[in-house]
């Protein structure tokens, strides 16, 4: 048994951290310009992960997404700090209620209108939706460049269907890009509640629901899957793919302390795919659920009450009619 | 240093993370805890939360007035014994006078602090002639006791038999402490001032009058003073066509936080807590509410609004428009406005015109 046997994580932090040469990683086919050699160590940086800092590779799409997203940063920000019309402390003070918001609704789907009715909004979807998808293919042209399978990029495509069908697919399907969600801290999170309201619920929209279900799986799966490697990091259970490929007894150990708890254990391997589905499936069934919100779906409410959804209850209170539908309503 | 020393100095540490988060958790209680009440189906959150700290703190300003003893309704009419009175002739005398002194002290008791426009009575009147219209309180005073009398025969659907008196809203001021102007809510110098960036469509401000949410600032303009949708729930399970925005939605929203921080109640003090825009199994309160919205809009169209062309300039908001009422009005913080005490039954005279 060696120094590093006698490790014990018992914190969030890594209380020893380990100094060798500086890892260069696996040797890569000549990109468009030579990777990046300058690597550096940070203490700080070792408390929560790996010392070492870099080599960083930025490429072209690395730098296209940079720009871009600065782009729609910039214009986000510019046009917040110009409705309190360039007062600082203001801009400070009201930062989290500041937004930029969509498309007047007289515009429809026209793409070229007034900068200040809609037209920075679209401005902005463009170079963020821009960035974003750059970054994506950076991704995967990085995880190529390494041998490595597309998983992340994958997972993160999931994300970015959801953005898109928020920002761009359901307005187009609406016919409106006034239907888009506004940029800003308060004003995207009102925007949820009386799209909510307007939509009947969306408590009662089905695929909102699997989202909730793979969210919350997920956290569920995240802790079990943690708190299990963890708790055998003292026999080595830490180095993960060695025990997939040989199972050691960190690994038979967890598997049977789950065995006993629940009759039934994920593999070392297995569990890493109910974590990358469960991950990938929230944004791919709450985009299925906005997308279908109002296109195909009015009131989700009344819909969930149709198929028996919905529960009724007993009544509590005694009957109310409307009153616009009385004789004499005004 | 010794495994002891490490684990002391360790244990010490979790200690002062513990005590450290404990305080922070503690900063978040509420003081005193707020009561919940059920008022619907177990398990469907229908459900009232109410502080009793913030009712205590309310008391004061929702104390109705002194009673004034009431008067001989016998006699000579005021239309008769007195010049000009166009609204409440139909008093006696004593009836009159009554209520003379009664608004006296509900809106002018000590007039307007820093100001030469009088107290007590010649804050209205012109004490040489007090038949004399020339003081623009006093033509305010009249369209005032229409509307008052308006709101106790013709909207008795949200104020029932309780009625309303000035002092619902003046509580001894001339204005009322609780009013709106259209594009209020946002403060004058950050108001949207067009041109080619930044435009935040009446809304993204802290919201004064919305309970400080981003949501439109001024939802009070085009639903209660004016009569724009205000319905924006699909009212099918599937599309028909007719499409409200979300814009709307939020515009809505604006209303009903205005409306919940007035009265001091959930949402779901009128609303079905599984589908707002549902009348089937919600609280009765939501009917009360809606007459109240379709009041507003009579009061503020018909009385307040057109009194712009009546006030000084000194008193028009920024776009020249008269202050309006809204919940807060008469509500000020509480459900029932005065904690119900009743208003019309010790002031019948302000009811409906006795013929």
């Amino acid at each position: 048994m060696g120094l590093l046997t006698t490790v014990d994580y018992q914190n969030i932090f890594t209380r020893v951290q380990v100094r060798g040469p500086d890892d260069l990683g696996i040797p890569i086919a000549k990109g468009i310009y030579e990777r990046g050699t300058k690597t550096s160590h940070n203490y700080w940086f070792g408390k929560l992960g790996d010392a070492q800092v870099g080599p960083v590779y930025l490429g072209v799409y690395g730098l296209l997404s940079i720009a871009c997203g600065i782009i729609a940063f910039e214009i986000i920000g510019l046009n917040m700090w110009a409705s309190v019309n360039w007062d600082p402390v203001q801009f400070v003070r009201q930062l989290f209620w500041l937004g930029l918001e969509p498309p007047l609704a007289k515009h429809g789907l026209n793409p070229f209108i007034p900068l200040n009715e809609g037209g920075w909004f679209l401005m902005t979807g463009f170079f963020f939706t821009a960035s974003v998808l750059f970054w994506w293919a950076r991704t995967y042209t990085r995880a190529r460049a390494l041998g490595m399978g597309t998983h992340v990029p994958w997972a993160f495509a999931a994300a970015i269907w959801l953005m898109l069908v928020l920002g761009f697919i359901r307005p187009i399907a609406m016919g409106c890009w006034c239907e888009a969600v506004p940029y800003g801290i308060f004003p995207h999170l009102d925007w949820v509640q009386a799209f909510s309201i307007r939509y009947g619920n969306l408590h009662y929209n089905p695929f909102h629901a699997f989202s909730i279900v793979f969210l919350y799986g997920s956290v569920l799966l995240f802790a079990m899957h943690a708190g299990t490697i963890l708790a055998v990091t003292r026999y080595g259970g830490e180095r993960e793919i060695e025990q997939i490929v040989d199972r050691g007894t960190a690994s038979e150990r967890a598997a049977l302390f789950w065995r006993w708890t629940m009759g039934f254990n994920a593999s070392m391997e297995s569990i890493h795919r109910w974590a990358w589905w469960f991950a990938v499936l929230t944004p791919i069934t709450g985009g299925i659920g906005i997308l279908l919100t109002g296109t195909v779906v009015d009131n989700w409410f009344l819909w969930a009450q149709h198929y028996g959804f919905a529960p009724s209850y007993p009544a509590v209170n005694p009957p109310v009619v409307d009153p616009s539908l009385l004789p004499g309503a005004r | 240093m010794s495994m002891h020393t490490i684990l002391s100095k360790r244990s010490g540490l979790v200690a002062g993370l513990a005590v450290g988060f404990g305080l922070l958790l503690a900063g978040c209680q509420q003081n005193p805890p707020e009561a919940t009440q059920q008022n619907g189906y177990r398990g469907v959150a229908l459900e009232q939360v109410q502080s009793p700290k913030r009712l205590a703190a309310l008391a004061e300003v929702n104390q109705a007035s002194e009673v004034i003893p009431p008067g001989d309704r016998t006699g000579p009419r005021a239309a008769q014994a007195y010049q000009n009175v166009k609204v409440l002739g139909d008093l006696s005398e004593t009836e009159f006078t009554r209520i003379m002194v009664a608004m006296t002290s509900w809106v002018a008791p000590g007039g307007v602090s820093g100001s030469d426009e009088g107290q007590g009575c010649s804050y209205c009147h012109n004490l040489n002639n007090m038949a004399d219209e020339s003081k623009y309180q006093y033509k305010t005073a009249r369209r005032m006791l229409q509307m008052t009398r308006e709101i106790n025969s013709n909207w008795t659907n949200h104020v029932g038999a309780t009625g309303v008196t000035c002092y619902t809203c003046h509580r001894g001021n001339p204005i009322p402490t609780q009013t709106w102007f259209t594009g209020a809510g946002h403060p004058k110098n950050l108001a949207d001032a067009g041109g080619w960036i930044g435009a935040n469509n009446g809304q993204n401000l802290a919201g004064k009058f919305v309970g400080r949410a981003s949501l439109p600032a001024d939802p009070f303009t085009p639903l209660i003073q004016f009569a724009e949708t205000i319905r924006v729930t699909g009212q099918t399970a599937l599309p028909t066509g007719k499409h409200e925005q979300i814009a709307v939605a939020e515009r809505t929203n604006a209303l009903m936080n205005h409306m919940s921080e007035s009265l001091g109640v959930n949402c779901t003090f009128c609303h079905n807590s599984r589908a707002f825009g549902e009348w089937k199994d919600a609280p009765p309160q939501r009917v009360n509410a809606y007459h109240g919205i379709r009041m507003l809009r009579d009061v503020n169209a018909n009385y307040l609004a057109p009194l712009n062309t009546t006030y000084p300039a000194t008193k028009l908001g920024p776009e020249g428009d008269a202050a309006k009422a809204f919940c807060a009005t008469c509500h000020q913080g509480v459900q029932k406005p005065l904690n119900g005490a009743p208003m019309l039954s010790d002031y019948p005279e302000l009811g409906k015109p006795r013929p």
